[in-house]
């Protein structure tokens, strides 16, 4: 097998084990435990009052700006992986380092700006 | 000549089954022992003895009744459910942690195994537990969940920025993604160099695990248990188990990262010691902050996140310099005496 991948061969082993591990509590739980199923116990539990309306319940996503925000800077992250490994590599100069500067310049400067248009604060 | 290939078959299949039946053990032993001090140390720091029934000495066994416990209690599925999903969301929680710790070193020859891009791998597994806590909230078709779920899932994008940033210090410092290459790279200096980037991840991880101070998405006296609300018995477990296997990963992280992981005196010898002591001690940091700070409201914690930890993260990775003769080095401009690492 290629070296290189045997090594996510084995993560793949391991989800697999995991897998059947879940699989097997699962199926010993429902041997063993009892099944007794009531309209009362099957009932959305709400604080033990009468639930009312839907389960799924309208509400205000008021943090979609920070989800905008994490896939922004998520995205630019990831890019920060590879720069890093080969900084220390022989023949990656100030060149490199100062594009990084760059890079993160524009980040902060992108937070900077959020936080001035007042959108990091809640409310 | 086929007989010897077989046995070298054999071999590599036993030496990959003693692996992996060991991450599967310290996989279901670690969260136990750190679920059983925080029973005992949160007891003492509250002037309470905790469990002091179960296995006669100490209440050592109390999690081991309680797995016994849970896995005959009765599965409710509420009516307005989405069965499967329901069904499957623990499991999503938990297995990722598994696949974590297959990666993470223990001593300088133990380790599952060495994925040349392992920090990232690492990063990307634990984002896919908090898809558990928002599949529980939304599967469960309750109000509570349901909020619970968005909060979890605001949390982790909260959160995971500055995770991701300081890791990428790490990596610089260490010219490698490899959990085993940073340990082997690391020195003491890097405690003060990338001491920002521990505390970072170290608060970061925590929000992710939902823990205290961070716990609003099951804030208990809010919206009841959060995704976990309609969940019993064994699946209930397995997301408390979840809950202990993040701590041990991110604990074990941390040290990984930032603490150097197995070195320490007779590191050849002694690592697998050095490494379980520090992971140990950050659990009990983990503990202790749970005892200690009040829960942050909703958009405190955003504003922790965006305007103190990832600016924070910016400026560990940003003060990386690289050194004389190649490599990276510390860029701190600080006072004369600090030369730099």
């Amino acid at each position: 097998m290629d070296h290189y991948f045997s090594g996510y061969a084995l993560v793949g082993l391991l989800i697999v084990l995991g897998i059947g591990f879940v699989a097997t509590s699962f199926g010993a739980n429902a041997l063993l435990r009892p099944s007794r199923p009531s309209p009362g116990k099957q009932s959305t539990y709400e604080c033990g009052v009468e639930p009312t309306d839907g389960g799924w319940a309208q509400s205000y996503i008021r943090y979609y700006v920070f989800a905008y925000l994490y896939v922004v800077f998520a995205v630019d992250a990831v890019f920060v992986f590879p720069w890093a490994t080969i900084l220390a590599t022989v023949g990656f100069g100030t060149a490199t380092l100062l594009e990084m500067f760059v890079f993160l310049g524009v980040l902060a400067t992108g937070i900077c700006y959020t936080w001035r248009k007042g959108v990091l604060s809640w409310v | 000549m086929g007989r010897l290939h077989l046995r070298y078959d054999m071999m590599a299949v036993l030496t990959i089954g003693i692996r992996l039946a060991a991450v599967l053990t310290g996989f279901l032993v670690l969260p136990l022992l750190v679920g059983q001090l925080e029973h005992k140390a949160m007891a003492h720091m509250q002037a309470r003895l905790g469990p002091m029934e179960a296995g006669r000495f100490h209440g050592w066994a109390q999690l081991v009744a309680d797995g016994v416990k849970f896995v005959q209690k009765e599965h409710v599925l509420p009516d307005r459910a989405d069965r499967a999903m329901f069904s499957l969301a623990p499991a999503l929680a938990l297995l990722p942690y598994l696949v974590i710790l297959v990666v993470i070193p223990l001593g300088p020859s133990l380790l599952g195994v060495d994925l040349d891009a392992g920090l990232l791998f690492v990063l990307a597994a634990m984002g896919v537990s908090v898809l558990g806590a928002v599949m529980a909230g939304w599967a469960s078709g309750n109000k509570y969940a349901q909020l619970g779920g968005m909060r979890s899932a605001a949390q982790l994008m909260a959160y995971e920025l500055p995770l991701v940033l300081v890791a990428g210090s790490v990596a610089m410092a260490a010219g490698t993604l490899s959990l085993p290459g940073i340990v082997a790279a690391w020195s003491l200096w890097w405690l003060g160099w990338q001491g920002i980037g521990a505390v970072v991840f170290f608060t970061a991880g925590l929000a992710e695990l939902h823990r205290p101070p961070f716990d609003m998405p099951v804030a208990d006296s809010e919206i009841i248990m959060g995704p976990y609300t309609e969940y019993t018995g064994l699946r209930f477990a397995f997301f408390l188990l979840a809950e202990y296997a993040g701590i041990v990963v991110l604990c074990a992280l941390t040290a990984t990262l930032f603490l150097g992981g197995w070195r320490g005196p007779y590191e050849q010898q002694l690592g697998w010691l050095w490494m379980l002591l520090k992971t140990f001690a950050l659990s009990f940091v983990v503990i202790w902050m749970r005892a200690t700070y009040p829960r942050l409201r909703a958009d405190q914690l955003q504003q922790l996140a965006w305007k103190v930890l990832v600016p924070l993260a910016l400026i560990q990775t940003g003060r990386d310099r690289r050194g004389e003769g190649g490599g990276v080095r510390c860029g701190y401009l600080g006072p004369a005496w600090c030369t730099g690492c």
